[in-house]
């Protein structure tokens, strides 16, 4: 039966058009935009200094003079939230940005080559995979020392192997497309075909996995700093933000709350938008609709 | 009284009208051939006839089965007759088969359903149906899973599935389209003595008008959702009363003018093949042993003389494509020598291989599948201009690639558009642009028209003949289908297991195949002269 129903590919203003109804996407690029401009905003302004202890001041209840309420050296919370944001979406976009630059041409390159480059190159992704990530990261930064570039590099070494698979399996399943075909009849090599062919083709693909990984890696960093091993006072940092309201929970349980929230809303922020993303590009859940 | 009755049906999925009304009748016993090309309207048709329409679907007039208005049927209605009184067998044998079940619990699976049989009373009907399909116990058991069976034995699962509760009306939609001549033919005559034995009723769906002319006692001839002619099969044919009638005929009869033959038989050949052999290793069932391997192409030898053009017919798996591969050095032979224009390209490497990429070029079957869908046309068919030994500058490939548009009849502003905004007979015309661009000596063309609709294929056909005259090209057309290799081809090589069998000039082998292999596909190919005189030789 020939029902080709044809899927037609869609124009920028029908995709946006559709992006706009789809819930999860809209949810996650709002938090996520939130996130980001408050980010940006701490450079030019913060409530208060975040850098100055004010010891009058300390584990005061959130109140209108500040609104998350201020921590154990009377810095105020909210500031130390939006600085906090930065260096966690620092960390996690460079790491997201080594994983993908180094395991994307890997995951192509094995998919290319196939044989025995492509099983070493997988065996090898399988041992980096087989650590756990955070363990490493720890690892990692006792050996090179504490500090937010260490933690960059460790979060980004263990992002390399989920690029890379996820780029070789979606390589794999366009590689055998006839237009890869006509495109090597046409004597193109396989590296010109890897990016002019295949890439493009898995392009949605890696971007839902960028935006999973940068959720991941929001975590991961939260994980280091919280260990003493992101980055390091006076720059203040949301894991770390947790680990000092730790002892104090009972008496000021709003040091605790609104980094964590913090953190919460940021994942589920990116999830969603990756949720997102992933609905309204992919053809089989457009089918539905 | 007939069986199935469609009045005035008439059908709209969102605001698109699909169907206009239709009318149409199929009485017990009979075959009725459903005749129309792609987006005409036969699928909708008969998924309207089981209620298996898109939810956005609205239908209206009147659908009786066998008394039963179908279109103000409830859903339980509908699974009850669905099976059991209605059976259907789709195009495609490869997807409609659950690949985790075994072929007898599939075909047990409805006879349970529907009358609550014991599971050892259903296998054991389901036993006589395979039987009776052609798929004995002893080669055949009930056991095995439908990737352990080729394409035609599958179909035949598909279709003792669909008659396994004797169904009162059998649909087939397209059911021999994705199989070769030789197995279509034994499928159309397991369908026909199905219908003879139960007088069952068959609503036969295709686009191939032999096919149906050979099969089917009425048609009904479809065109954009509205029935054209309808009326008995040979008076219908053989009058071709209405000009869509006359014009799917003769479209599907097509035969391009040919002038005169290019190149002489003296000269240097353009394309020498020497004793080539593929093998493929076995599959490894433990770490020591191997299976023995696959002998894709067994010592093939041929040449191709510049300007000629060249068939290579064969059933479906026969190597033909393996072979084409080979020449088009996509794939490298086990052993035995290529050589084109006087030079050897086996074992030569991609950089070695670029001159001869140069004047080689390669057209496939799927128009949908041979475009990468996120380029623009002009990338897409300026593709093998990189092989030039000069780059093209940006205004220059510009021009080119509008020149090679022109070529196939195409507009130059198309070059801004995407694949997916041509249709399936434009997109095989990009491909064939995409294939002369560089000015090739030889084309290889792996089942070009096969995908495509009569009239679409008869001016593709025009225009491969046209580019032969005009820039002398040559070609190595890879088909199953003997009325494209007597259309545009001067030679044909018989292709069976690996091997060449016959080989020769097109009409003689055609008319006069020595060979077991030729004389199997030249007495399945269906073909529409001899099947309209026979129908009118049987009604007097």
């Amino acid at each position: 039966m020939t029902l080709h129903i044809d899927i037609p590919e869609e124009t920028l203003s029908s995709i946006l058009a559709k992006a706009f109804r789809n819930t999860a996407f809209v949810a996650g690029f709002v938090i996520t935009l939130l996130i980001l401009a408050m980010a940006i905003v701490s450079y030019a302004w913060t409530p208060y200094d975040v850098t100055k202890l004010v010891i009058s001041d300390k584990t005061q209840a959130p109140s209108l003079a500040h609104w998350f309420g201020t921590d154990h050296f009377g810095r105020d919370i909210l500031s130390m939230v939006m600085v906090g944001a930065r260096n966690s979406i620092a960390v996690a976009l460079v790491a997201v940005g080594i994983g993908m630059g180094v395991g994307v041409p890997l995951g192509a390159f094995a998919a290319a080559r196939g044989g025995l480059v492509d099983e070493a190159l997988m065996r090898l992704n399988d041992l980096v995979f087989a650590f756990p990530a955070l363990l490493s990261a720890i690892m990692i930064t006792a050996i090179f020392g504490p500090g937010a570039v260490n933690a960059i590099i460790a979060i980004g070494i263990f992002n390399i192997p989920v690029f890379a698979r996820v780029a070789r399996a979606g390589a794999l399943a366009i590689w055998p497309r006839e237009f890869i075909l006509a495109a090597r009849a046409a004597g193109k090599s396989s590296t010109q075909i890897s990016i002019e062919h295949v890439l493009p083709n898995i392009a949605t693909l890696l971007l839902v996995q960028g935006t999973i990984q940068f959720a991941l890696g929001i975590l991961a960093e939260a994980g280091l700093s919280y260990l003493g091993l992101g980055a390091q006072p006076p720059m203040p940092s949301w894991g770390r933000m947790l680990f000092d309201a730790q002892t104090r929970m009972v008496v000021a349980p709003w040091m605790a709350i609104f980094p964590g929230m913090a953190i919460v809303v940021a994942v589920l922020g990116l999830n969603l938008l990756g949720d997102g993303i992933a609905d309204i590009l992919d053809p089989k859940s457009r089918r539905q609709r | 009284m007939s069986l199935l009755d469609i009045e005035n049906l008439s059908l709209t999925i969102g605001d698109t009208p699909i169907l206009k009304d239709i009318e149409l009748s199929v009485a017990p016993g009979e075959v009725m051939g459903l005749v129309g090309e792609s987006g005409s309207g036969k699928s909708m048709t008969a998924l309207t006839v089981m209620q298996l329409l898109p939810h956005a679907a609205r239908a209206t007039g009147r659908v009786t089965f066998d008394g039963i208005d179908i279109l103000a049927a409830t859903e339980d209605q509908m699974c009850a007759l669905r099976g059991d009184d209605i059976g259907m067998v789709f195009q495609e044998p490869m997807t409609a088969l659950n690949p985790v079940k075994t072929i007898g619990e599939q075909v047990a699976e409805g006879i349970r359903w529907h009358t609550k049989a014991s599971r050892a009373e259903a296998e054991d009907r389901a036993r006589k149906m395979l039987d009776r399909v052609g798929l004995p116990e002893a080669k055949f058991p009930m056991s095995r899973y439908p990737h352990e069976l080729s394409g035609g034995q599958r179909q035949r699962v598909v279709i003792a599935i669909a008659c396994a509760l004797k169904p009162k009306l059998l649909i087939a939609d397209e059911p021999t389209t994705a199989l070769d001549v030789v197995l279509q033919a034994q499928i159309l005559d397991l369908l026909r003595d199905l219908v003879a034995e139960s007088r069952m009723g068959l609503l036969l769906i295709s686009h191939d008008l032999a096919v149906v002319t050979e099969m089917a006692d009425r048609i009904t001839i479809l065109r954009h959702g509205e029935v054209m002619e309808a009326g008995d099969t040979a008076r219908t044919l053989s009058e071709q009363f209405h000009p869509y009638t006359r014009q799917l005929a003769q479209a599907s009869m097509h035969v391009p003018a040919r002038a005169r033959l290019h190149g002489n038989e003296t000269g240097r050949p353009l394309l020498q093949v020497e004793g080539v052999t593929r093998d493929y290793p076995g599959r490894r069932p433990s770490l020591f042993k191997r299976a023995p391997g696959i002998r894709a192409v067994d010592d093939v030898s041929l040449s191709i003389a510049p300007g000629r053009s060249v068939a290579l017919v064969g059933r479906s798996g026969c190597g033909k494509s393996t072979l084409a591969r080979m020449i088009l050095a996509l794939d490298r032979p086990t052993s035995g020598t290529i050589s084109f224009r006087g030079e050897t390209i086996t074992g030569k490497s991609q950089a070695e291989l670029k001159p001869a990429r140069r004047d080689m070029q390669v057209v496939f079957q799927d128009p949908y599948g041979s475009f990468d869908p996120r380029q623009k046309v002009e990338k897409l068919v300026a593709e093998p201009l990189h092989v030039l030994e000069k780059k093209p500058t940006r205004a220059e490939r510009h021009e080119m690639v509008a020149h090679a548009l022109h070529e196939v009849g195409l507009d130059q502003r198309d070059m801004d558009k995407y694949p997916h905004e041509f249709s399936g007979g434009q997109r095989q015309r990009l491909s064939i642009a995409r294939a002369i661009i560089t000015r090739p000596k030889l084309v290889v063309a792996d089942e070009p028209v096969s995908a495509l609709d009569v009239s679409i294929r008869a001016q593709i056909l025009d225009l491969f003949a046209e580019l032969n005259q005009k820039l002398g090209i040559a070609y190595l057309f890879i088909t199953h289908d003997l009325t494209v290799a007597r259309a545009i081809t001067d030679e044909v090589l018989v292709m069976h297991d690996g091997k060449i069998v016959e080989r020769g000039k097109t009409n003689e082998v055609l008319d006069h195949p020595q060979s077991e292999a030729a004389k199997a596909l030249v007495t399945a190919a269906p073909d529409l002269h001899r099947a309209i005189a026979r129908r009118m030789q049987e009604q007097g």
